[in-house]
């Protein structure tokens, strides 16, 4: 176990190292100058600019540059906003809860949804629940989800009333953040509403947001209890007596699910994508919304850390999974 | 004589193939709806000029917001209502499938040719090139695919052209993972073997002989990237990084349609629906052509 482990760990290092490469040379092909972008609109003397050069580090020689870029790295420092002047890991990390609030809800609905969908489309297979799973599924994958997104507002917020169209809470509600994630700070609040509140606008983006993971899960689960049912154990355990519950909830599903763990942790990189669409669509204050902000207001720091940072949590998670597929799967480990 | 034989028996085993494929796509009803859907917006995208009843930038300011016609204010000049402007919606979806077509064919192009490339030489030559190529993918791979080509687009400017090299980019790992798989695996067959030891040269075993065969899974890879390509570059589009307004590209109509949502159902309703239905039938197709190219990769 302790080599496989190792042999994980040697591998991402270099993938590590060309995200970091990646990130740095981002923010210096980025068109226009942050020095005058820094400056504002009264432009800037030589004399300033020559300072704001060497305060950025765009005198030194590129490599000169980078390794200082990893050096800060290492002690947390990803630079600073251009527009706000606050630190990059900050304005990240003040903005991560949201979006992992958002992420989590949304997988929670993806695989409450799916999962089951999944194993009753192979239980029962080629029924018309059958079809109808696979249908939808496809639907759902193919989903443009910044339109999917537009539709449910038009539904459930505009011809039905039911749910806020944007932002974390109502305006009524004022609380000083504890843990960053709305559903728990509204309950600590302890004001009446606060917390019904932040469901309601919680729900549209979890949807939305969870609507392709939904579909993959279903479609994953499905093909991999196919799979699983075919095989030996489970016309043994069938041929005991076992009860078809028993059958297909403890000998086939617990089999499968190694597949659809994996499955499931591949979709945070789905997730951090969809995040910016819907995070978009709903206003919703998260580090998607924060991303596009940047590009479009060119703050090259935000961006080139917001880039590092995201990279590095998809790598992280999949890491994760990888860790644990090679845990639960001993065929994996013992692979060379 | 003899060459003539060998190759009208492979003209006969290219149709029997062919006939055999279709043969398999048949039984699938779903790939086959797909792919009269797609023949439609190939229709719409070759005669957009002759098909669409306007002009897709001609503003008409008597008819702004004009609903579809089986609604009150409707009425058969603008079958599908007009946009905010009183440009003819339907018009601006006819001309919006060439757009949508040119993408996914310039990114499957561009992405497959050099993902193939590169795959192709990494399983062959293997060692330390195998190992920089595979790297750099997995690089692109740690970036979510939507946010890679925004900042790919945020150094290359805002423009249809640059979010296609973009998604051509974002891609681009699939392609290599995939041929590389392929020809490892295919590599140390007998036929390939054989070709060697016969004296052939490295450029022709990778193209004649390796790549041939690994070419069923990469049709797939590139019907599902072009419909990665469509819901990608719409996405940009919509984000505003992508086509330009007034382009009737479907993802910055709906970009202009956001602040009606309220107030005109149809400027948002239809050009999405247009992406839907598009990227759904090509992903049926897709799954129709792995059925029936390669019985093994089929997911019961």
């Amino acid at each position: 176990m302790f080599r496989f482990l190792l042999s994980r760990l040697t591998m991402i290092v270099p993938t590590f190292i060309g995200v970091t490469i990646a990130a740095f040379s981002f923010i210096r092909l980025l068109p226009g100058d942050p020095i005058l972008l820094m400056a504002g609109e009264r432009g800037v003397t030589p004399e300033r600019r020559a300072e704001l050069e060497a305060v950025m580090g765009f005198d030194r020689p590129l490599w000169e540059q980078y390794l200082g870029f990893l050096g800060d790295l290492l002690q947390g420092n990803l630079g600073v906003s251009i527009v706000t002047k606050a630190p990059v890991l900050e304005e990240f990390l003040g903005r991560f809860p949201a979006t992992l609030e958002l992420s989590v809800i949304a997988i929670v609905f993806a695989v409450a949804l799916g999962l089951p969908a999944g194993v009753i489309a192979a239980v029962r297979r080629g029924s018309i629940f059958d079809h109808t799973v696979m249908g939808i599924s496809l639907t759902g994958y193919s989903m443009p989800i910044f339109w999917w997104g537009l539709l449910l507002i038009i539904l459930f917020s505009g011809i039905l009333g039911w749910t806020p169209v944007s932002g974390r809470i109502s305006f009524l509600y004022y609380f000083e953040p504890v843990t960053g994630f709305m559903l728990i700070d509204s309950l600590l609040s302890g004001q009446p509403g606060a917390f019904q509140s932040a469901v309601m606008h919680l729900i549209l983006p979890a949807v939305v947001l969870g609507t392709i993971p939904l579909a993959v899960i279903a479609r994953q689960t499905r093909s991999a209890m196919l799979e699983v049912l075919s095989e030996d154990y489970v016309r043994t355990a069938r041929a005991k007596g076992l009860s078809p519950a028993r059958v297909i909830g403890v000998h086939a599903l617990r089999n499968a699910l190694i597949t659809v763990v994996t499955v499931i942790g591949l979709q945070v990189g789905v997730l951090l994508a969809g995040a910016i669409l819907t995070e978009t669509i709903f206003a919703w204050p998260g580090i998607g919304k924060w991303m596009i902000d940047s590009i479009f207001r060119r703050d090259y720091p935000s961006v080139q850390g917001g880039l590092l940072m995201i990279a590095s949590i998809v790598m992280l998670v999949n890491l994760i999974v990888d860790l644990t597929y090679g845990l639960i799967n001993p065929s994996i480990r013992h692979e060379r | 004589m003899a060459e003539l034989d060998s190759s009208t028996a492979q003209i006969g085993t290219f149709r029997y193939s062919l006939f055999e494929f279709w043969r398999y796509f048949r039984e699938n009803p779903g790939a086959v709806a797909g792919l009269y859907f797609i023949l439609l917006v190939l229709f719409c995208a070759l005669f957009a000029d002759v098909i669409a009843p306007w002009d897709p930038t001609l503003q008409n300011r008597d008819a702004l917001l004009q609903p579809p016609v089986w609604q009150e204010g409707g009425s058969w000049d603008y079958i599908i209502g007009t946009d905010a402007v009183g440009r003819d919606l339907l018009s601006r979806i006819i001309y919006g499938a060439r757009y949508s077509m040119f993408i996914g064919a310039m990114v499957v192009t561009l992405s497959m040719s050099a993902g193939v490339m590169l795959g192709l030489i990494a399983g062959y030559f293997r060692g330390r090139i195998e190992t920089t190529i595979m790297r750099i993918m997995d690089v692109i791979l740690a970036f979510p695919s939507l946010l890679l080509a925004l900042g790919l687009v945020a150094i290359l400017g805002p423009a249809l052209i640059n979010a296609m090299i973009a998604i051509a980019i974002v891609l681009l790992p699939h392609f290599v993972r995939l041929t590389r798989s392929s020809v490892m695996s295919e590599k140390n067959k007998e036929y390939v073997i054989a070709s060697r030891l016969a004296g052939a040269s490295h450029l022709r075993l990778m193209i004649n002989t390796i790549l041939p065969n690994c070419m069923a899974p990469l049709i797939v890879q590139g019907t599902l990237s072009f419909s990665n390509a469509i819901l990608d570059a719409a996405a940009l589009g919509f984000l505003g990084m992508g086509a330009q307004p007034p382009t009737p590209e479907w993802g910055a109509m709906l970009a202009e349609a956001r602040e009606f949502i309220l107030r005109a159902w149809w400027v948002v309703t239809f050009p999405g629906l247009a992406i839907l239905l598009t990227v759904l039938s090509i992903n049926l197709m897709g799954d129709g052509l792995r059925d029936a190219l390669d019985p093994k990769m089929k997911r019961s």
